[in-house]
């Protein structure tokens, strides 16, 4: 870290590190992969230097149950990985779903399937949004697309997960990881103090009962036998999920009179901000329409968007995203769709086509 | 036959009380099969946490198994962790609240096959916990089929023919394994079959707590237990089989011990 | 002064590319400029020569990658191979006159062509070659002023080689003021 006080040059790793700290995390549980080891590599010193704590797990299994443990416990908490390491975690994920467990899990992503390779993908889209997990449960995604917003995202991460008891998971990959800009280490507005967070979990952590004036013990857990209560508790799932969509959030830029707008998060909406600011230049009416969270999707900004325009979705994998876009826009309007193959680094200038593909009908 | 309810087993006049509940075992029907030494191993865990005036702040980290409900028994704050995940989850819960005194309870195949890398680095770590680690030598909630500590020759629902060495390798000792680890405070091997045994065991509960709540490491007793559902016994016999087959071939004893003036002695 | 202008720069591993690479982002950042400095990863540094990306731009980036670079700092000759093909129609490469022979120089690029190598030699440290390279380049670019990197260096030198700061404050210099 380095930079006079008001902006320190960080990597994306390195932002979302201190934004975890600055946001309030008291543990950090988590086992190397790269391209997030940076993560890791920060939270070991800057936790303990202020009484955090530190643990570096035997596996993805053992830290997301680690996780699952310390946010049992109202402590703000976090883990960090990266795709092949996030599958190993579903299996906690889905747990901390089912037992009102909030956690943040932080997913640098790579490609796959399989061991694949370090580079940057955004094949997690689905692992992410869709639960993963078993059973049918969600998690809150945030999709930073600069370090900014890395440090940012990561208090926004622990509110969400507070206010709903619920693991959040920040999405980027290997370019949000490893570039490194200028971060303002200043609380977003919308941040949580320690205690708002305490406050939004005193009703339900464990702590020992002698903790609390009436005594009374306390029990989180996924299991429900008895005839008609798993129905009952998946339908309180079901309320709280309804509840989150109000988190939805989205940006766009020069969307107004585009006739095509271009659908993209993370590291692919920041390239093609480079590339449609081009276009327009060139006088071609095209816009951006970035998600910044992917679960709840922006699914009302494409009904708005909609009438008299067109989309064209562009993720660096096989094709996810542009399902969601697509019962979103429910056939309001033509959804075109390019991919970018994983761990091939897409400039500006190489996306300038396939936006003028779609923006001529091709 | 409805179950009695606390009122019915109160003494009534000219009856003395010889046997008393403890706060920290709540007052419920067992769904325990009959003959099972979970009941007993409930029963000395509440009476250690109540003895040592803990149970206010024990966190409880169930496992999956038959013993998956065991927070239904226990009158402390609890979590579920997912299956083998117990000693992972405990990790956590310490992290966050060092302050507390935190327990897992745990079958052979949550401990020794599923969970046996979280528990072996739990234990490393000496994270300062206490694992209660039941071994019947069989899968019992999910109908018999052999665990990580069944018995060369022993027939379970999916070894047939018995165990056997060149399919499925031999029993597990787990306690010896986890005893050379650094991280271990305390580690013993105890029995249920007996009431000396019973005895014996509670010290070494009591002595797996204590390590804990005195910093020095991961405490661990494994309690050798009957199944005599899954073993096709009746409890007179299922204990029988545990004073001559298992305890031959799962040695008791305290294979570590870090306390105060303590010190391993071999069985 | 330009409102835009991004870089690769190339070299062996232990060229010290990245540092100048950091070094040039902190500047920039450090001047008011927005910045991004993206280092390559991955089996390419393993094969020994190494690469990163710094764009400078004066509002907010949003490509940290470059197809085709505005400017380039080429340290090795298999950087200059990769790269020299790649560079911008307008742009400008700075290439190191003492690894890398004259005759691989595409003459349809605008070259500062300088012996980095035998410059910082002469200055008392073959190491500092990368400075004198972005000294060059610093001139080369007119992006942002010479002495905003100087004065960048405290914070991205390793406190250990602190007493190393005037030495590589003179190394940029040199860069700067070379003239073939």
């Amino acid at each position: 870290m380095s930079g006079t006080p008001e902006r320190v040059l960080a990597k994306g790793n390195e932002a979302l590190a201190f934004g975890a700290v600055d946001a309030g995390c008291v543990c950090y549980f988590g086992y190397p992969i790269t391209p997030q080891n940076e993560v890791p590599e920060a939270l070991s010193t800057l936790l303990p230097e202020r009484g955090g704590r530190f643990v570096q797990a035997e596996s993805e299994v053992g830290a997301i149950n680690m996780l699952l443990g310390a946010g049992a416990c109202g402590i703000p908490s976090m883990t960090s990985s990266s795709s092949c390491g996030i599958s190993l975690m579903q299996e906690g994920i889905s747990y901390m779903a089912g037992s009102h467990v909030p956690g943040v899990i932080v997913n640098m992503s790579r490609g796959g399937p399989g061991l694949g390779d370090i580079g940057p993908s955004q094949g997690d889209y689905f692992q992410a949004t869709k639960g993963g997990g078993h059973g049918d449960h969600r998690n809150l995604v945030l999709a930073p697309s600069t370090a900014q917003e890395c440090y940012d995202f990561m208090f926004k991460a622990f509110a969400l997960a507070f206010k709903y008891a619920n693991p959040v998971m920040v999405l980027g990959d290997a370019v949000i990881a490893q570039v490194k800009e200028p971060v303002r280490r200043t609380p977003p507005p919308g941040a949580l103090s320690r205690e708002e967070l305490d406050a939004l979990c005193s009703p339900w952590r464990i702590e020992g009962y002698g903790a609390r004036p009436n005594g009374s013990p306390r029990l989180l857990k996924s299991v429900y036998l008895a005839e008609g209560a798993l129905a009952a508790r998946n339908e309180l799932l079901m309320k709280k999920y309804q509840e989150m969509r109000k988190e939805a959030s989205f940006e766009t830029e020069a969307v107004e009179d585009a006739e095509l707008v271009v659908v993209a998060f993370g590291s692919m909406a920041r390239i093609l901000r480079s590339t449609l600011r081009h276009l327009r230049a060139e006088g071609h009416k095209v816009g951006l329409l970035r998600p910044k969270t992917l679960y709840p999707f922006p699914d009302e900004a494409f009904r708005d968007l909609a009438p008299g325009r067109r989309f064209l979705v562009v993720e660096q994998n096989a094709g996810q995203m542009v399902e969601d876009v697509r019962l979103a826009v429910n056939g309001a309007a033509k959804v075109d769709w390019h991919g970018v193959m994983p761990c091939i680094f897409a400039t500006a200038g190489d996306l300038a086509r396939p936006v003028l593909l779609a923006l001529k009908g091709a | 036959m409805n179950a009695p309810t606390a009122e019915d087993l109160r003494p009534r006049e000219g009856e003395e009380l010889v046997f008393d509940t403890n706060p920290v075992l709540n007052e419920r029907v067992t769904h325990y099969c009959p003959g099972c030494h979970h009941g007993i191993a409930h029963r000395l865990v509440s009476e250690v946490l109540n003895e040592l005036g803990v149970a206010p702040r024990t966190i409880l980290v169930a496992a999956v198994g038959c013993a998956t409900f065991t927070y239904d028994y226990f009158n402390v704050d609890s979590v579920e962790a997912p299956h083998g995940r117990a000693c992972a989850v405990a990790t956590g819960v310490r992290r966050a609240r060092p302050e507390a005194v935190v327990f897992t309870y745990q079958g052979d195949g949550d401990m020794a096959a599923i969970g046996t890398g979280e528990s072996i680095h739990a234990a490393n770590r000496g994270e300062r916990i206490t694992a209660v680690f039941v071994n019947n030598t069989v899968y019992g909630m999910t109908g018999g089929q052999m665990a990580p500590t069944t018995l060369l020759g022993q027939k379970t629902t999916t070894t047939v023919q018995g165990r056997n060495m060149g399919n499925e390798g031999g029993p597990i000792r787990f306690c010896e394994l986890l005893a050379q680890l650094d991280g271990v405070a305390y580690a013993a091997r105890c029995a249920l079959d007996t009431v000396k045994h019973v005895r014996e065991a509670k010290r070494a509960l009591r002595k797996a707590f204590e390590v804990q709540i005195d910093g020095l490491g991961f405490g661990f007793v494994e309690f050798l237990s009957g199944c005599p559902t899954n073993w096709h016994m009746d409890p007179i016999a299922a204990n029988k089989r545990i004073a001559e087959v298992m305890i031959p071939a799962f040695p008791l004893g305290v294979f570590k011990d870090r306390s105060k003036g303590g010190e391993a002695k071999d069985a | 002064m330009p409102e835009y202008t991004d870089v690769i720069i190339a070299g062996f591993g232990g060229q010290g590319v990245m540092l100048i690479g950091n070094l040039l982002a902190q500047a920039g950042m450090e001047h008011g400029l927005e910045v991004s400095f993206l280092p390559v990863y991955g089996v390419e540094m393993r094969g020994g020569t190494a690469n990163c990306t710094v764009v400078l731009d004066t509002s907010p980036i949003g490509s940290p990658l470059v197809r085709e670079p505005k400017s380039t700092i080429i340290l090795n000759e298999p950087s200059l191979d990769k790269f020299q093909p790649r560079l911008a129609a307008s742009g400008v490469q700075v290439v190191n006159a003492s690894l890398i022979p004259k005759e691989r120089l595409d003459p349809a690029r605008t070259t500062v062509y300088l012996p980095v190598n035998d410059i910082a030699h002469s200055l008392g440290n073959v190491k500092m070659a990368n400075m004198v390279a972005l000294g060059a380049w610093v001139k080369a670019t007119g992006m942002l002023p010479l002495k905003a990197v100087q004065d960048a260096l405290e914070r991205v030198v390793n406190v250990h080689y602190a007493k190393m700061i005037p030495v590589n404050a003179k190394a940029l210099e040199a860069g700067y003021d070379f003239s073939g």
